[in-house]
């Protein structure tokens, strides 16, 4: 591959925003038909560095070349120009419009008289044949689904002629399944002469799809690697500076069952019937959308059974509503930390005492803010969760603080019952072992874990006992070790439902 | 039953079509600077500039086109205003509107004062004429209805079709209705959300303020201060009938302009002389409120509506 020219060539790129050097000196170069990844913890830099070679932000020191033409710095219509696409991490697609319009959207001059869709939609058409990014093109944005919103993405780069995609961790939001139909699409491409720039954390991904890796930490390029010469332990212990074990799960002490789910049905869910014991983790692994966002909202209390029986403790709940949960002692880590989890613009000590304000933190109808700021700054202090302070708005955090805040306040109380949806989504490698680790501490104190993951990993990694769901249905328990990844997926595409049914 | 004769009666048609015109000027405006994602509540007062600005041209000396001109050319400047306070400085757009309709109004008052210290009553300009179309102005009913008005009518319907066209149509329209939807997928396009909802704005205000000037260079010959009247207010409420499309809207501002000229019909009437004709004049606004809570349980809000765009800020 070393004899491809170069399409792309970032030199010495330096970006501060105050005193923090967010870019130091960065070098990289990209050949024609190569897949790059670009490794690095979350704060490495490499959104950053992203964004000033697409002319988002404006680099302090460095220049950026395209095709060996030099790119003028702060000026995301030159980047499109000289063929690079940029799928960002957060989707810039407008909901309400059609496919087609998206990727209509900001092509050719603004003052063309008509959009010509009937030209597009063939092209578009094409496109999606070629590449194997089905989507129909006059199907709303709104009605997609994520896999789907980011097969629109591409498109849309594709669309522009791009002949260097840069995809800002693709795969954070998407399925197994999905991530395969990517890893297809990106190999299609590359083998059509493009070149990929792919951001990511997760590394059994970069070894499935890139030809070389550059790795970030602290804004510096600290290895550049072929993927062929390393491993997924090298490239972690480069990625955070030094070896990461993964927390040892001690063999667990099951409990009584402390919640139940008897043949509860209603929101899509079908007779499921679900134990959770005391001293023990429950996986509930299945592809996303398949009735995971139900039993977490059961659980949670934020609805309640259509048919069949919530119990606790041996018996069955009244009323169930959330303040009922939350009165029941069930933790909840939701799955999205900025939209349910937390609320942006309050401070930190604020969204500590978001669930407990009524009762610890109240007298007589009065706010004890005192005793809500010692609460909020003993969390602080031993979930170490990096802040200014407790009075810092939560907005200002990193997502891997955020959740250490989470789940300082649902973990203090020392709950009988968590609800953990998605723990770890979207966090770096270090934040992740710190939020199982705590898991598991909290399951060998005795409570309950129901763990809701769509990483396979992350399930067999931790759980006792592993459920699938599929379509609304709960397959059996698989005990620890019984069932390999293999297994599972069957289970996940709906296999095995049959014989139980 | 008279309520019939009037509804049956071309001239009841043509004063509803009339009545609508201003409204429907406005009501694309307003529509414009929405769907860009920007909130314009400054549309009352810009409708009162624009009726001054318009009048006084003409009193001035201009003929009625240079009148229409003086008055969208005012309300751009009040559109401006409007634009660079909420959209590159994101401040809140009700204050912003809010005060851009109070300073217009006041303008107006100040300005007029100025420039007629003498007067009592406001003079009188010779208005647009009405000019039939020629052949269709001859259909019963319709003809009268819809082609024996004033050449601004007919603008104003002509403006609510380029209206539509330009947005659904146009790379320009979409590049619109996405900032208003998601501004952040037009700025990775490399395109300025600034630059575009400043200009939905700007061009917005402009046809509110000949939506004013309607009022002083077609439908009355002279400037009253109280004339617009809530106007604005109603063509905030008529893009929300409309759910954010310009042919609904228009069918929402033909509508509230027929109960207008069926209350003022209804007045006439025996049944007028029993009941108090307060009761008439709120006819048309409860109709509206009605229809607007019909009509507007799926509407479609521009996602991004009121939602500043600050680039680089996640």
């Amino acid at each position: 591959m070393s004899e491809a020219p170069v399409v792309l060539r970032l030199t010495g790129i330096t970006k501060r925003f105050g005193t923090l050097v967010a870019n130091d000196g960065i070098s990289l170069a990209l050949r024609q038909g190569e897949v790059v990844a670009l490794l690095g913890e979350n704060g490495a830099g490499k959104t950053t560095l992203m964004n000033i070679l697409f002319g988002h932000y404006v680099a302090d020191e460095g220049t950026v070349e395209a095709f060996g033409q030099p790119l003028p710095p702060g000026h995301p219509r030159a980047a499109l120009a000289a063929g690079v696409g940029m799928v960002h991490q957060h989707f810039t697609l407008a909901d309400s419009l059609t496919v087609l319009e998206n990727i209509l959207l900001g092509t050719g001059s603004l003052w063309r008289p008509s959009l010509g869709k009937g030209a597009a939609r063939a092209r578009v058409e094409a496109l999606s044949r070629d590449f194997g990014l089905k989507v129909h093109p006059d199907a709303r944005v709104g009605s997609l689904s994520v896999g789907e919103r980011q097969r629109v993405e591409i498109l849309k780069a594709l669309y522009r002629d791009a002949r260097v995609l840069i995809l800002d961790e693709p795969t954070a939001v998407l399925t197994p399944q999905e991530t395969e139909a990517l890893f297809r699409t990106l190999r299609l491409a590359v083998g059509r002469g493009l070149s990929v720039v792919f951001i990511s954390h997760k590394l059994h991904e970069v070894m499935g799809i890139a030809d070389r890796c550059v790795v970030l930490r602290h804004g510096r390029v600290v290895g550049e690697v072929k993927t062929a010469d390393t491993d997924r332990h090298a490239l972690a212990a480069m990625m955070v500076g030094s070896e990461v074990t993964p927390p040892a799960v001690a063999p667990a002490r099951p409990g009584p069952v402390l919640m139940r789910l008897d043949r509860v049905s209603g929101a899509g869910l079908r007779q499921v019937s679900l134990d959770l014991r005391a001293g023990q983790i429950v996986g509930l692994a299945g592809v996303s959308g398949n009735g995971q966002a139900a039993v977490s909202d059961l659980i949670s209390g934020l609805i309640a059974p259509a048919a069949g029986a919530v119990e606790i403790g041996g018996r069955p709940v009244g009323r169930w509503t959330p303040r009922q949960a939350v009165a029941e002692g069930i933790a909840r880590i939701p799955e999205d930390r900025h939209k349910t989890g937390t609320i942006a613009d309050f401070t930190l000590t604020e969204n500590a005492i978001l669930e407990g304000y009524r009762s610890g933190f109240s007298r007589a109808g009065w706010m004890d803010w005192r005793a809500a700021s010692d609460f909020a700054k003993g969390i602080i202090r031993r979930y170490d969760v990096r802040c200014p302070g407790p009075e810092t708005r939560i907005r200002l955090l990193s997502g891997g603080n955020m959740q250490k805040l989470i789940l300082g306040r649902v973990l203090e109380p020392g709950p009988k019952i968590i609800l953990a949806n998605q723990p770890v989504r979207g966090l770096d490698i270090g934040a992740i072992g710190y939020v199982h680790s705590r898991l598991l501490q909290a399951r060998d104190a005795g409570a309950a874990v129901l763990l809701i993951s769509e990483d396979l990993d992350e399930i067999m990694g931790l759980s006792n006992v592993i459920h699938v769901i599929s379509e609304g249905r709960l397959s059996p328990g698989f005990a620890r070790g019984t069932m390999t990844q293999t297994d599972l997926g069957l289970w996940m595409a709906g296999h095995g439902f049959a014989d139980a049914a | 039953m008279e309520i019939f004769d009037i509804l049956l009666s071309a001239t009841f048609w043509a004063a509803a079509v009339r009545i609508a015109s201003p409204l429907i000027f406005a009501t694309m405006g307003e529509l414009i600077c929405e769907r860009a994602g920007v909130l314009n509540l400054g549309i009352e007062g810009i409708m009162v500039i624009g009726a001054f600005c318009g009048w006084m041209a003409v009193y001035q000396g201009a003929d009625l086109w240079g009148g229409v001109g003086v008055a969208m050319g005012a309300g751009m400047l009040f559109g401006l205003l409007h634009a660079t306070l909420t959209v590159p400085f994101g401040l809140s757009q009700h204050v912003v509107g809010l005060g851009v309709t109070l300073l217009a109004t006041s303008t107006s008052s100040f300005a007029y004062r100025l420039m007629l210290p003498e007067v009592t009553s406001p003079p009188k300009i010779e208005p647009f004429a009405v000019w039939p179309v020629p052949g269709l102005s001859e259909i019963p009913l319709i003809g009268p209805a819809l082609f024996q008005q004033t050449p601004l009518t007919y603008a104003a319907f002509a403006v609510a079709g380029l209206t539509a066209l330009v947005l659904f149509r146009t790379p320009l329209g979409l590049a619109l209705r996405a900032a208003g939807e998601n501004p952040a997928a037009v700025d990775a396009q490399g395109l300025s959300v600034t630059g575009l909802r400043m200009g939905a704005v700007i061009v917005g205000s402009g046809l509110m303020a000949v939506g004013g000037a309607f009022l002083t260079l077609s439908a009355f010959s002279s400037f009253f201060f109280e004339m617009v009247n809530g106007r604005g207010w109603i063509c905030i409420a008529l893009v929300v009938f409309g759910a954010w499309k310009p042919g609904k809207a228009v069918l929402g501002a033909l509508l509230f302009a027929a109960f207008d000229a069926l209350q003022v019909r209804m007045q006439q009437t025996p049944l007028g002389q029993a009941v108090p004709y307060q009761v008439f004049l709120m006819m048309p606004y409860i109709l509206s409120i009605l229809a607007l809570i019909l009509m507007s349980r799926r509407a479609e809000v521009p996602a991004a509506l009121m939602t500043p765009f600050n680039k680089g800020e996640r």
